[in-house]
């Protein structure tokens, strides 16, 4: 699926889970990790993600397939045995110990002299900056504090591998930015191998070097955030991943990359890429991002012109969202910077939007 | 300004209905407690009666004494009873707390099979009349030569104090969260030793309360002890019972007053003991 140099430090062949023998949570997942990667798994709730981290943890039983780390099958290796670091949502620090006592339980385990242990524990605390908070309990402290000392204390023991199971699903919004700036800062600085599970698309955008998109226990598409975002392979990415416009058409005619799209329930046509679509006939959806539309006749030079009536628009600050709909009665929705007088149009009014062709994609129906 | 005893839109009946409930809990808690009370002025009685004496009302120092707690010292069959309470307790308790806990652990797990089954099998001592429990008992553990001895008052007291030690350790259980476990096993901890690094310091508090109440339990209980024991196993409460029937006399409210006092000095150190291991837990914000 990837084309880089050596991606085989995890990997995944074929991995099968069922919890009932019936139905498959996890259908057909085959990937490669790189060494020091920070590779993000995405999906809506209840697509599996979870569960191929249970199962790379040990918590899960793999029904079938192997997973390979660092060349060794991990699959009938105990838990505590595999040396992989986990987060948690909830953090799961031990409550009933100090926050030096949650980071030194791991080197403790590991029989770690004294002396060393102390000198680990200090580095760090010193690293997620709480050098001064060794000795308080967990209910203690912040959430974003909680999540720092989970981060320090799943790093501590070197582990082959550092699991993250939406680490920041429970941290308010400026928090969470915080700490995905946290995160980022200290995987570039110790390099630690990363599988990141989250639902959040921004939070996978903004911190990952490849994302895997998964859906019905299958991933969809794997690749980094730029490419995720403007070559979606398939709609259910193109729609998961940023917001997207879908107008239905057919294909009218093909023309090698590009193909023809009729606009449903209108004349015109539009030019677009070539994303899963059918042949020349068959239905299909053109994904457009909102913010690669333009209203005329501020971007006339355009390959693609759509006729459309204003519905309404909605004030978000940085940028203002129009709300049009197309000849077929669906919503398109424009995002233009608030960094002049947006224009203001009447309820119905007929409006022109335009394009370019390689901002189009046409995928196959659904 | 007055502060309100009631909202403004309390009409006679709320008001009627609020006294009611209060009069009620308090004569409820009154009809509890009263009867035990009386007990600890009358075992200080110097006459060998179950009733206040003209001395006892008026304060006078000479109608009370102390003759009922040195009857109950001085007499071997006491003395014995005392012993045999305590043992057995321990003993009793020991078993049914490791036990207790162990398969509340287990019967918590996701994957216990046949798991309201077993559970309904573990707590059904508390449910089964004990009567029949005792009769059972004692036909199947004579034949295992266990009727006459501690062994096997030892077992049948430790039978009746694991639903307890389940019940307060599964109650500890739920509110347990299952990722600290999976967090010591990530970090190397093997199974076993999660379990006494992480949980067991989590349900202390349940199992605390659990062994309490299996030990109170073995403590008062009279009709196993009656089937089961020897004459050398004779406990407090079978003393106590054999005490009614034969030589009526204030010992047995000396004996009460000590289990009352007992009892009391229970469940303050239960209450510490959790207070203490709140603490430990960091549940206390302000520790």
């Amino acid at each position: 699926m990837t084309t880089q140099g050596a991606t085989d430090y995890l990997s995944f062949s074929n991995i099968q889970k069922s919890y009932d023998q019936k139905t498959l949570v996890v259908k057909d997942f085959s990937l490669n990790v790189a060494k020091g990667e920070f590779l993000t798994l995405l999906g809506p709730s209840g697509s599996g993600k979870t569960t191929v981290l249970m199962m790379i943890a040990g918590f899960e039983s793999v029904t079938s397939g192997d997973i390979l780390l660092d060349g060794k099958p991990i699959t009938s290796t105990a838990p505590y045995k595999r040396n992989i670091g986990m987060v948690f949502q909830n953090y799961a620090l031990f409550p009933h110990m100090s926050i030096a006592e949650n980071l030194a339980y791991p080197l403790k385990v590991r029989k770690m002299p004294k002396d060393e242990i102390d000198a680990k524990v200090k580095e760090y605390l010193e690293l997620i900056e709480l050098e001064h908070m060794g000795g308080r309990k967990p209910a203690q402290l912040s959430g974003g504090q909680k999540q720092r000392v989970a981060l320090a204390r799943a790093l501590i023991f070197n582990p082959s591998l550092v699991l993250m199971d939406e680490p920041l699903g429970a941290l308010d919004k400026k928090l969470r930015e915080q700490m995905q700036l946290e995160i980022t800062r200290l995987h570039k600085k110790i390099g630690f191998t990363v599988i990141y599970v989250t639902h959040d698309q921004t939070e996978a955008l903004t911190m990952s070097d490849r994302i895997a998109v998964f859906n019905d226990g299958v991933v969809q598409q794997c690749a980094a955030p730029d490419v995720l975002y403007e070559h979606p392979e398939n709609s259910f990415v193109a729609d998961f991943i940023g917001d997207n416009n879908f107008v239905n058409g057919t294909i009218v005619a093909e023309d090698g990359d590009f193909v023809t799209v009729k606009i449903a329930n209108a004349e015109e046509e539009i030019a677009t890429k070539r994303g899963d679509c059918g042949p020349i006939g068959s239905a299909c959806r053109v994904s457009i991002r909102p913010e690669k539309l333009f209203i005329m006749p501020h971007e006339p030079a355009c390959d693609n012109k759509i006729n459309v009536t204003y519905a309404m628009r909605l004030y978000v600050g940085d940028f203002i969202q129009y709300y049009f709909k197309l000849p077929d009665g669906k919503d398109i929705v424009v995002k233009v910077l608030n960094d002049h007088e947006a224009p203001k149009f009447d309820e119905g009014q007929p409006i022109g939007l335009t394009s370019l062709k390689q901002h189009c994609t046409a995928y196959a129906a659904t | 300004m007055k502060k309100q005893k009631f909202p403004a839109y309390y009409s006679i009946w709320h008001k009627l209905g609020h006294y009611g409930l209060q009069y009620s809990a308090n004569l409820v808690l009154a009809f509890l407690i009263l009867p035990i009370l009386v007990i600890i002025p009358l075992s200080f009685n110097v006459e060998p009666y179950f009733t206040f004496t003209e001395g006892m009302v008026t304060f006078d120092p000479d109608a009370y004494s102390l003759r009922w707690y040195e009857g109950m010292i001085n007499d071997p069959n006491w003395r014995l009873a005392i012993k045999n309470s305590l043992i057995i307790g321990v003993f009793a308790t020991l078993i049914a707390t490791i036990l207790g806990t162990m398969a509340a652990v287990g019967l918590s797990s996701k994957n216990m099979p046949y798991k309201r089954l077993v559970m309904a099998l573990l707590l059904s001592p508390m449910i089964v009349p004990l009567i029949i429990i005792a009769a059972g008992m004692f036909f199947f553990y004579a034949k295992f030569g266990l009727a006459g001895n501690y062994a096997g008052l030892i077992i049948a007291h430790a039978v009746l104090g694991i639903p307890f030690v389940i019940i307060t350790v599964t109650a500890t259980l739920t509110s347990f969260d299952r990722s600290l476990y999976f967090a010591g096993l990530s970090m190397g901890a093997s199974p076993l030793k999660s379990f006494f690094d992480i949980v067991v310091p989590m349900i202390r508090p349940g199992v605390i309360s659990g062994a309490m109440f299996a030990f109170v339990t073995s403590f008062d209980e009279v009709v196993v002890v009656l089937f089961l024991a020897g004459p050398g196993q004779r406990t407090i409460p079978r003393q106590m019972f054999s005490g009614l029937r034969e030589q009526i006399n204030p010992t047995i409210l000396a004996v009460a007053t000590v289990l009352i006092a007992i009892a009391v000095m229970f469940l303050i150190t239960l209450e510490l003991l959790r207070r203490r291991s709140d603490r430990l837990r960091g549940l206390d914000e302000h520790a």
